[in-house]
């Protein structure tokens, strides 16, 4: 890697602090200055950082400078550890309803984030699992969305329903339960149009179909490359819609990703998957801690 | 904002507004520096000056040249690339309609052989531009289809060729040299075409958007951006990162999904647009 890893920034930062009893203000101060710079770097949300970095600040001054450990080891542990309190340390399943009830997934989110490939990820995995999916195209919107679900359901060898494009949205996901009752299908997945937070008509669409269908998870989707807006599209699609995990896509590239930091800050909610490429098998479990690493860079 | 005098907290706040717009910390710091340099030089007192002083200086950085659009008036085979998902096959559309309302002869090629449906796609966006697509089928070779669209191009006495291409990672080795190859087809098969090759990015990208337009750069010689998903609440600030790191300029921003949706960038728009 072409930069210094944190840890050794910390290290150098306290390079002359051996030895001291106790952390000081400026000392973590200093320190917490690298801290702050790495987690923006990785575009983790301007107000996440300043919290985080201020909880921090207070746990760390004072701390004894234990003999095995030196202040940059002291500041790492206490920030690790916070890492942790924020991201979560336990991996998160998707949850299904008991025994052979339908359980109604909606996957939404921005424009091109990678619900309708994910969708078909979620199938595969579902259906080695035991389970027996369907896909609804509910995205009457893009062109040839109906086609690409179509496409990668055929490739998983998971059956897709769709209307075409001249029903609303929530009539298509109520004919489609039906259409799973009658097939015994387990799971429905519902593949929805990429929109804006803003987009009022197009959030009162997901609010209707909500109304209208037990939904029993909603997942947002989450491009990893996203950069300061992730806390507003999070916070929002939580806030109108509700949402009850998220799967962050494209995680395969090389950024940090620390939009997974905000979204769990400002949401609450778990990252219960990560897209790690295009083809249909490319969907893994998500770790937390190794998330947290990625993001600052060690 | 409040501000009566030009302080460390103006300053952060100045800070604040760039890192959630994207900037990132470092074209951030060297514009605050700067920033800091020029009000001590000029003796500005008033933070309101300030900020006109900074506002003008992004302008003047971000500022496109008369000849950002000569591709135009040429003969051109103009090269859509970038991520997953950034817009470029919606991009294409957009652009291959708007020129085709100037009377200008349009041909699309559909390089993107391997996401699902991405030809269904791009047909269904020729119909609505009202120009002519070469595609071959899903899975077959996109340098292959290039060289047919070329040919095409030259042909039917085409004024500008468009092609989309798939969405590929700018980490992934094998992906970038398929790029390199198709953008090689182009310069052997038609070397007298004015070219211009657009990187699309998405506007809410943060930081990596600027390892993408590094890595593309480096398979292709970029010559503009187009910022997509700018109708949202991003600001797509990387722009910035970009234009002082790599010197190329955005050309176009995506507002929508509609066909009209694409505008000739605007320097003053788009840095209002930032503080506001
Ligand atoms: N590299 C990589 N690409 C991905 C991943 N997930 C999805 N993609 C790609 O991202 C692009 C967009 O994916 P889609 O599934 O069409 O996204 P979407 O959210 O359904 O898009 P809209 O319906 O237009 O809003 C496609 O090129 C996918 O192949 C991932 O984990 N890694
Ligand atoms: N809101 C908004 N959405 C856009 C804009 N440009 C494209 N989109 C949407 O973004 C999604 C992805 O667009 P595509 O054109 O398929 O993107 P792409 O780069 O070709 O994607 P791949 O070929 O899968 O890599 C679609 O849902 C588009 O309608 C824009 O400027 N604003
Ligand atoms: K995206
Ligand atoms: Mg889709
Ligand atoms: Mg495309």
């Amino acid at each position: 890697m072409a930069f210094d890893s944190l840890s050794e920034k910390l290290q150098n930062v306290f390079k002359n602090l051996r030895g001291k009893g106790r952390l000081s203000e400026a000392d973590v101060t200093t320190a917490l200055k690298e801290v702050k710079m790495a987690l923006l770097e990785a575009d983790v949300n301007f107000k996440v950082v300043k919290n985080f970095i201020k909880t921090v600040q207070e746990r760390a001054v004072g701390q004894d400078v234990m003999s095995s450990l030196t202040p940059g080891q002291m500041v790492i542990k206490i920030v690790n550890e916070e890492m942790v309190n924020l991201m979560g340390s336990e991996t998160t399943e998707i949850a299904f309803k008991a025994g052979n009830d339908i359980t109604v997934i909606l996957m939404c989110g921005l424009q091109g984030a990678g619900k309708t490939t994910t969708t078909a990820k979620l199938a595969g995995k579902f259906k080695s699992k035991g389970k027996k999916p369907l896909l609804v195209a509910c995205d009457i919107y893009r062109p040839a969305a109906i086609e690409q679900l179509k496409i990668n359901g055929d490739k998983q060898g998971v059956p897709v329903f769709s209307m075409g494009d001249k029903h609303k949205p929530v009539n298509i996901a109520k004919a489609a339960i039906e259409h799973a009752v009658k097939n015994n299908h387990n799971v429905v997945i519902l593949d929805t149009a990429g929109r804006l937070h803003i987009d009022e008509d197009m959030m009162n669409e997901l609010i209707e179909i909500k109304e209208n269908i037990e939904v029993f998870q909603t997942i947002l989707v989450v491009d990893a490359m996203t950069g300061q807006d992730a806390v507003n599209v999070s916070e929002m699609f939580n806030n109108k819609i509700g949402i009850d995990g998220v799967i962050i896509t494209k995680l395969d590239g090389d950024t940090r990703g620390g939009a997974a930091l905000s979204i769990r800050a400002v949401t609450g909610k778990p990252i219960l998957y990560a897209g790690m490429g295009e083809k249909l098998t490319d969907l893994e479990q998500f770790y937390p801690d190794r998330m947290a690493s990625r993001i600052l860079g060690m | 904002t409040g501000f009566s005098n030009i302080d460390d907290d103006f300053y952060e706040e100045l800070e604040e507004i760039l890192i959630m717009a994207d900037l990132g910390i470092n074209t951030t710091a060297a514009i605050i520096t700067d920033l800091k340099a020029k009000v001590k030089e000029n003796k500005i007192k008033e933070p309101k000056e300030c900020k006109e002083l900074l506002i003008q200086s992004i302008m003047d950085q971000m500022d496109v040249s008369e000849t950002a659009y000569e591709f135009e008036n040429r003969k051109s085979i103009v090269l859509l690339i970038g991520v997953n998902g950034v817009g470029k096959t919606t991009s294409v559309g957009k652009l291959a309609g708007q020129l085709k309302d100037k009377g200008k002869k349009v041909i699309v090629a559909a390089a993107d052989t391997f996401r699902a449906a991405a030809i269904e796609q791009l047909t269904e966006w020729s119909n609505r531009a009202g120009v002519d697509i070469i595609a071959q089928q899903e899975g077959s070779d996109p340098a292959a289809v290039i060289y047919d669209a070329v040919t095409a191009a030259k042909a039917r006495n085409a004024d500008v060729l468009i092609c989309d291409t798939a969405g590929r990672l700018h980490n992934k080795k094998n992906l970038m040299e398929e790029l390199k190859k198709i953008d090689r087809v182009i310069t052997r098969e038609f070397p007298d075409a004015y070219r211009e090759t657009l990187v699309v990015l998405d506007g809410t990208t943060g930081q990596n958007a600027l390892a993408q337009a590094k890595q593309f750069n480096e398979v292709a010689e970029i010559t503009g951006i187009i910022l997509t998903k700018l109708d949202g609440t991003a600001k797509g600030g990387i722009a910035i990162a970009i234009q002082s790191e790599l010197g190329v300029p955005v050309k176009y921003i995506g507002i929508g999904e509609h066909i009209d949706d694409l505008q000739k960038f605007n320097a003053k728009d788009f840095v209002n647009a930032l503080f506001n």
